[in-house]
């Protein structure tokens, strides 16, 4: 066992893992924050993306132990300060850009990552980017046309509700 | 104008916020105190006898609590069949035993045979390698003509692999026969619908919890329904007493199917938390669900179509083999049976229609029904067969389908396969994709695609569904052993908010906020103030839970019954307060008023009367304004949805891409237009899945070669484009008060032929006139090879 330390969604996290222990299962167990979801044990779902160091990784495919010292983001931080959707969460709701909700959190998390490097993205860059997000739920539909929506382009003519 | 509130409106959901924040609650976000982890070993091996499992060595494991085997469970109920079928013959189906662990054999690769609780998952994962299993390696039969031939047996005791062989209809038969032979046209295909993996993305999780104070069980689990998991561990696995047995579903991470059966690992937690005193979790990986949820689809399909010269249809008539896999799900025998064979007549007049299935026990996962369930592989038998017709007639692909459509007119009408559809227009939905999908423009977007050098094709379909999954006595007498009405109890607080308790189950259908809709519009209130509740037995009614597309049609009715009632019984409150007669009483936009009078008592203070009853004829009416309805349908309804595809096919590669998908649907009345979207949406990614990427497949020893998202393609978002979905032609059902037909399934019962048809049409525009048919998934090596001939 090891000690880690961290900053989870701007406060100080710790505690003892084992060097197996994933940053996921640290998020999810003993910090509690079960928003971050596992939905494979092959790295490919995206269901698990938080931010480290403001980039976007797969929470399964980092130890704990390798955040030590990191600043970690997760869906729990992604809502304005007054508790009010942000930006991209808002236009998931507005475009119903999910149904289960199962992976939204890593949907969420790949959009805020998207968007900090490409403020417009087109269709095409949006579909590029989520490949490693699945969802077996929404058709990506309105996913795509929520994180459009969330950079500011005007989606009024992409079909249907 | 789109309406901004109640039945037609699109309110935002208001359960997304939960979802958006990280906030949702689903079962493997649950932690209970005391609580011990449970990790089962599995077969590596197909078929096998259980020689000897030596647990001595897991025991001694650090941290382990438990180890469970077989014969544990040896004198324990099995896990049922849930719908009987009777062979051709009159011989009741095989209904091989299901026990909780493998004993004595494992049958499948994933068939779980023991089972360790330890203080961690890790310990438990641990132990499970420390087990000793002697299992002798038996040959394992994975193919379903061969499993019928006699190859190896998978249930030694019932001495065959055949559950059933059944026909449908049996009297048709010889008419069937007789018109082929007459016809001046039979076309033949024989085709695969491939076995797919349903992939929920919340993996199947369970947590079994004893209270030995009171003797109390719950189950905390995955489930699309949890009064039906509730009563099959009661009734048919453990025995524990119903009222001793809560089972609460939270938030579900999708099911399409696979979490509606009740699953071992369920009756596993809950006799370990019994037996240790603590609560026993665990929770799939990803591997696990690959190898031991139920699977969909995997027939193996010859359709013959007779046809006049002018391309009427005269029959359809199937051979299927439809896999069970090694266990016998919960509703797999009904699945590729009555929600197969009884829509082999798909959308058209033909009057005859005779369909054979025999149902084949392999040593694969057991396979049971996925989102559509049956009607997918009816839909696609149909669909391609006309297409092959239509091409060999020199018809229009759209033209023959309309010369056969059942006309407006002929509603009520009696399908060959069985079926009274209630209503529809199909020529409508026709004409609104002609519109929607610019099929006119098609000649102009194929040569801009010619001049990339890609090859464009088009591809059209129509289907019809039984959903609203369905009426008891009719399904009773087709061998179902449930129940298939559903429930609700409609609570008014003093208060006046309102509790909405329903047996439906909502994983992602937004009930939490299409229910509402409903009552609100009913009772003239604002929805912000019900609210849903759901999936947990203990606060619910008894209900059967949400597939089959049934959570509005049936659900939603037991709902508005229900509301129904409670308007009723306000209304002599109302008239009690108002000292007048019930008769005189008008209920509008949620006051009750005296007819022709201003005289007037708002909704609320009726409510609050109800639980203060101070002077309140106690004789005539109860105190209280609480309602409960079970709703049993008269019939399925029949949605039904014309939809256009086209493709690009590389010539060089044979990769193929959706370039345009058009979902024309008949839903009936809509609720929430957004919502009814996202489910058409949902469902056409699976269908292009199902038609282009997804396919899973074992080798001939019973290993599964495709077991995870490295060898299992899931449609991403760059696989699939912006859809066209519509549904604008309404014909409401007859026999529902709400007039809705159901819309879960609909995109992955009609978007696969779509495909399939597009990509050969591609193929015959290029100058292939061989292609005729190419099996899916249609990954680039197969259209490649098709193309070569
Ligand atoms: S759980 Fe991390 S990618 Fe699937
Ligand atoms: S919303 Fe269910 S998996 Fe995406």
């Amino acid at each position: 066992m090891a000690k880690v330390s961290m900053t989870v969604n701007g406060a100080a996290a710790s505690g003892e893992v084992e060097g197996r222990t994933l940053l996921v299962e640290f998020l999810r167990g003993p910090l509690g924050l079960t928003g971050t979801h596992v939905g494979c044990d092959t790295s490919q779902c995206g269901a698990c993306v938080v931010h480290v160091n403001g980039e976007a990784v797969k929470a399964c495919t980092m130890f704990a132990a390798e955040a030590d010292g990191a600043e970690v983001r997760t869906i729990e931080g992604m809502a304005n300060a007054d508790g009010s959707l942000g930006v991209i969460q808002q236009a998931f709701q507005d475009h119903h850009g999910l149904q289960c909700g199962f992976c939204t959190p890593g949907m969420v998390m790949s959009a805020a990552a998207l968007l900090k490097d490409n403020p417009k993205p087109t269709e095409a860059e949006v579909r590029k980017y989520l490949e490693g997000n699945i969802c077996r739920c929404t058709g990506y539909h309105n996913i795509v046309k929520a994180i459009m929506a969330a950079s500011g382009q005007d989606v009024s003519a992409i079909a249907a509700e | 104008m789109p309406k901004d509130h109640g039945i037609g409106a699109s309110p935002k959901r208001r359960e997304d916020v939960r979802f958006l924040t990280g906030r949702g609650k689903y079962t493997d976000d649950i932690a209970l105190q005391r609580q011990t982890h449970a990790v089962f070993a599995r077969s590596q091996v197909a078929n096998g006898r259980i020689v000897n499992i030596d647990t001595t060595k897991a025991e001694a494991m650090p941290g382990v609590l438990a180890v469970f085997t077989g014969a544990d469970f040896a004198d324990v109920g099995g896990n049922p069949a849930g719908w009987l079928i009777n062979s051709r013959d009159g011989e009741p189906m095989k209904e091989p035993k299901r026990p909780v662990l493998a004993h004595g054999k494992v049958r499948h690769v994933g068939d779980a045979y023991a089972a360790v609780i330890a203080e961690t998952a890790e310990q438990a994962r641990d132990a499970v390698e420390a087990i000793e299993a002697e299992i002798e390696e038996l040959p394992a039969v994975t193919d379903m003509k061969a499993a019928v031939a006699g190859g190896a047996l998978v249930h030694d005791e019932i001495g065959t692999n055949v559950c059933f062989d059944w026909g449908w209809i049996e009297d048709n038969r010889a008419a069937t026969d007789a018109a082929i032979k007459a016809a001046p046209h039979v076309f033949t295909l024989e085709l695969v619908n491939n076995r797919l993996v349903p992939n929920a993305m919340e993996p199947r999780a369970s947590i079994g919890d004893y209270d030995p104070g009171t003797g109390d069980y719950t189950l905390y689990t995955t489930s699309q329904n949890p009064h039906l998991t509730r009563l099959l561990i009661s009734a048919f696995v453990l025995g524990i007493p119903e009222n001793k047995l809560r089972v609460i579903a939270p938030d579900v991470g999708g099911g399409f199917g696979s979490k509606i059966y009740h699953y071992g690992e369920e009756a596993l937690v809950l006799a370990a938390a019994k037996k240790l005193g603590r609560p026993v979790r665990w929770t799939a990986s990803r591997s696990e669900s690959f190898l031991t949820d139920a699977h969909g689809r995997d027939h193996v399909t010859k359709i013959e179509l007779a046809c006049e010269e002018d391309g009427t249809f005269v029959a359809f008539r199937t051979e299927t083999y439809a896999n069970v896999g090694a266990y016998l799900s919960n509703f797999s025998t009904a699945t590729p049976t009555f929600l197969h064979g009884t829509l082999m007549a798909g959308n058209y007049k033909v009057p005859n229609v005779y369909v054979n299935v025999k149902a084949v026990f392999t040593n694969t996962a057991p396979v049971d029904a996925y989102r559509g369930a049956g009607r997918p592989e009816a839909t696609f038998s149909i669909e391609r067969i006309i297409d092959m017709a239509a091409r060999k007639l020199g018809i229009d692909p759209v033209e023959i389908r309309r010369r056969n459509f059942v006309q407006p007119d002929q509603f009520p009408f009696t399908s060959a396969a069985g079926l009274q559809y209630d209503t529809g227009n199909y020529d409508a939905l026709m004409d609104k994709l002609g519109d929607l999908a610019d099929l006119s423009g098609f000649e102009a977007r194929r040569a801009a695609s010619a001049a990339k050098g890609k090859l464009r094709g088009l591809g059209v379909n129509s289907y019809i569904e039984a959903c609203g999954i369905a009426p008891s006595n009719l399904v009773g007498v087709l061998g179902s052993r449930v129940g298939l009405y559903d429930a609700a109890t409609v609570r008014v607080n003093a208060t006046g908010n309102i509790s909405v308790m329903v047996g439906a189950h909502s994983h992602g259908q937004g009930h939490e906020t299409a229910f509402p809709q409903v009552v609100a519009d009913m009772l003239g209130i604002d929805e912000s103030s019900i609210e849903i509740v759901h999936g947990d037995s203990s606060k619910i009614p008894f209900g059967m839970g949400t597939y089959g597309s049934r959570s509005l049609a049936v659900c939603g009715s037991a709902v508005v019954r229900a509301t129904d009632k409670i308007i009723a019984k306000a209304r002599k409150i109302a008239a009690h307060m108002l000292e007048a007669s019930d008769a005189d009483i008008e209920f509008k936009d949620g006051k009750f008023s005296v007819a022709g009078t201003d005289r007037s008592v708002g909704f609320g203070e009726v409510a609050l009367k109800a639980y203060i009853p101070h002077n309140f004829p106690i004789e005539d009416i109860e105190p209280g304004l609480e309602e409960t309805a079970f709703y049993d349908p008269a019939n399925f309804t029949y949605p039904a949805g014309a939809y256009a595809c086209e493709v690009e096919v590389d010539p060089e590669t044979g990769v193929v891409s959706v370039e345009r998908f058009t979902a024309v649907d008949d839903f009936g009345n809509v609720i929430n237009p957004m919502i009814v979207a996202g489910q058409v949406h949902g469902g056409l990614a699976q269908g292009i899945g199902q038609a282009l990427f997804e396919g899973c497949t074992y080798d001939e020893n019973g290993q599964i070669l495709s077991a995870s998202y490295m060898d299992y393609t899931m449609p991403r978002a760059d696989d699939v484009p912006f859809y066209t979905v519509d549904h604008s032609c309404q014909t409401p059902c007859t026999h529902n008060p709400l007039g809705v037909k159901g819309c879960g399934e609909a995109g992955a019962i009609g978007s696969p032929p779509t495909i399939v048809n597009a990509v050969v049409d591609a193929l015959q525009r290029g100058g292939m006139s061989h292609v005729t048919h190419i099996d899916m998934p249609l990954t680039p090596a197969r259209v490649w090879a098709a193309m070569q001939g």
